[in-house]
């Protein structure tokens, strides 16, 4: 019901969006712009619901997101090269597990003060927030740092940076053949256990729904063809043979392909670990937990260092997609991730939450903004507005938990 | 008197709290097929002497035997490991999960792949829950939604499930109607038979009587005294509990 609610708002956004610009809202284009501008923000939604859910708050994950940024982008311009050579096939490798490696030192730093020392999160992160912002600027003395190195910035989208059209066909259809084959085996699982299951014609419209939307995004991806004058540069990346008159659409961004590995792997934890399940657990009743045997200090230091990763695999999208890092990276993108997982379901009391509401909530915040832009409202009142929604979606939240009961 | 090993023994227990000795040199003991029950005003260390043997404290000084050998119990876990298992006065379970979630918390049954096996638990709890509470049927709700006596029936079935020698009930009928109090003391009587031993704390006198082999009376975080519930009257419970006063020549030697 809550998933069909969210759906129904982003659609009627886009349909809104896409009147009001006169049909320019809903191409192919900025659809693949949208997917690639959500995916930073919404694979730190996914660590922000394990977060909340334990009653928690990250504030830091926007200036932790800099800092990061900051640091691979000087290690793959300033010192790799000197040590490896310009280009060198493993700086993009180096440069993507040290965010990573960085982000879970961090932020399970920041759980163990958390956890151990009990210091409220509000307090460890908003000062995170601080060191963070300030680090960043110690590791360049401020300045921008770019180019960064080519393979690297593969990472953040761009008409370089996707899997091209037949590989994205195959990924489609890859997709699909996996969501049939999830779908079904837990049905025989339910049934071998005699409980009730769907009715198979209510199955076979899930099923046809879910590999409708996944094969009509890679269909619209691939309708989104490159600009004429990088044609030949991505043809030759490619390995297709340039002829006259040739073209090439995007297919699917990589960023997109990380978000969606991080979404089902999130979804993977959130439902079927015993780690997930302590989440819910001591989130619904921190006691009740502690009193089951499960260590809470210890769960806290976990999902905050996997917050931090998450923060890491944001920051490689991020700087990759912009090519460049200056001391601005990151700014208010911590308020960005929580609006998107509160907006996604997920409740501040904590216990309740889920990855794919947040992953939504990205897509709705995100499609609110460059709607707003590419229909000329200016930025306070993009802000304004941003702010009021928020305040709204829980709003609504909250009468439709107490019509409902749950 | 019984010549049998206790499955428990907690001797000479002492805790603390910051000055206050909520546990001042209590020792309790509990056979097989046993009711024990633990009486005493609130504040009196009763919960708190409990919690040590199920391992949310651990006592300052004191021992504890289970079968006649030394038990370690540092945190729930071990408790667990020695087959005793609590129902807490709160039932300690997690609002937002279902019935199944909460029964098999951190011992959950997982698949060959190591995930989590909602279904085999869901298949599970029905079993036990046709046996404990024939009419509970909200399986894939949270137990936010559950009434009074489901969520009680939740919490015991949790107890019950993992083969418990040693079970703790904190209260268990305090937030139930008289229909579900039956049910807790026919089930209470049925866990008996089957050679469980039972520690019960309660405020109801009643209950007492009718179900514990024994009392122990606690005050002021001290021991009273245990008494064999059929040298005794309502009467002379109460005198203990209300004014630490010993029975005349009733006490266990």
């Amino acid at each position: 019901m809550r998933l069909l609610g969210m759906i129904g708002a982003l659609v009627v956004l886009w349909v809104m969006f896409d009147l009001i610009t006169g049909g320019r809202f809903l191409t192919p284009r900025n659809l693949f712009n949208l997917s690639v501008q959500t995916a930073s923000v919404a694979v730190m939604a996914t660590g922000m619901v394990f977060v909340i859910v334990t009653r928690n708050i990250d504030l830091s994950v926007g200036s932790m997101l800099g800092f990061i940024g900051m640091t691979i982008a000087a290690l793959q311009v300033h010192i790799l090269p000197d040590t490896l050579g310009f280009g060198h096939w493993t700086i993009w490798v180096i440069a993507l597990f040290g965010a990573i490696l960085m982000g879970g030192l961090l932020g399970a730093m920041q759980g163990w003060i958390i956890g151990y020392l009990t210091v409220p999160a509000f307090i460890v992160t908003l000062g995170g927030f601080l060191v963070y912002r300030g680090a960043m600027w110690w590791v360049t003395q401020g300045q921008t740092v770019a180019p960064l190195d080519p393979t690297f910035e593969l990472m953040g989208g761009g008409a370089d940076g996707t899997i091209g059209e037949v590989l994205s066909w195959w990924f489609g259809v890859i997709a699909s053949i996996a969501a049939v084959i999830l779908i079904l085996a837990s049905r025989s699982r339910k049934s071998k256990h005699g409980f009730v299951v769907k009715p198979i014609w209510a199955e076979g419209i899930l099923l046809a729904l879910t590999c409708g939307l996944i094969m009509g995004f890679v269909w619209i991806m691939n309708s989104y063809n490159i600009a004429k004058g990088a044609v030949p540069r991505v043809a030759e990346a490619r390995g297709i043979e340039m002829v006259e008159g040739l073209t090439l659409a995007h297919g699917v961004a990589i960023p997109v392909i990380i978000l969606l590995i991080v979404t089902i792997v999130m979804t993977i934890i959130s439902t079927r670990t015993r780690f997930g399940r302590y989440i819910y657990a001591t989130g619904g009743n921190p006691e009740a937990a502690e009193l089951s045997g499960i260590n809470t200090r210890k769960l806290t230091v976990k999902v905050f260092a996997l917050m931090g990763i998450l923060t890491g695999i944001s920051a490689v999208i991020a700087s990759a997609r912009l090519g460049a890092v200056d001391v601005g990276l990151g700014t208010l993108d911590e308020l960005r991730v929580i609006a998107a997982a509160i907006i996604g379901g997920t409740a501040l009391a904590g216990g309740v939450g889920t990855i794919y509401g947040a992953v939504i909530g990205a897509l709705i915040m995100q499609s609110l903004q460059s709607g707003m832009a590419s229909v000329g409202v200016d930025a306070p009142l993009q802000s304004i507005v941003v702010g009021i929604v928020l305040v709204f979606a829980v709003w609504v939240d909250i009468v439709y938990r107490r019509k409902t009961g749950a | 008197m019984d010549k049998r090993t206790p499955l428990v023994e907690m001797k000479n227990i002492h805790i603390s709290f910051g000055g206050i000795r909520a546990v001042d040199d209590v020792s309790v003991d509990l056979y097989p097929g046993e009711v024990v029950g633990l009486l005493g005003h609130n504040g009196a260390g009763k919960s708190t002497l409990i919690k040590i043997l199920s391992g949310a404290y651990t006592a300052d000084s004191g021992e504890i035997y289970c079968n006649g050998e030394k038990a370690v119990i540092n945190n729930p876990r071990d408790a667990r490991s020695y087959a005793i298992e609590t129902i807490y006065q709160t039932l300690a379970l997690a609002d937002n999960l279902d019935a199944a979630s909460n029964l098999f918390l951190t011992r959950e049954l997982l698949t060959p792949m190591g995930m989590v096996d909602d279904d085999a638990m869901e298949a599970e709890t029905r079993k036990i829950m046709a046996r404990l509470n024939p009419n509970f049927q909200k399986f894939s709700d949270p137990v936010s939604a559950l009434s009074g006596g489901q969520r009680q029936s939740v919490a015991i079935a949790r107890a019950v499930y993992f083969n418990a020698r040693i079970l703790i009930m904190d209260e268990p009928t305090a937030a139930l109607g008289p229909q579900e109090t039956k049910m807790v003391a026919e089930l209470i009587k049925q866990l008996k038979a089957e050679g469980i031993g039972i520690f019960l704390i309660s405020h109801d006198i009643h209950d007492v009587m009718e179900l514990c082999d024994r009392a122990s009376v606690m005050k002021n975080g001290a021991l009273v005294g245990t008494v064999d519930i059929a040298d005794v009257t309502d009467d002379d419970l109460l005198g203990m509990i209300i004014l630490g006063k010993q029975p005349d020549a009733k006490q266990e030697l």
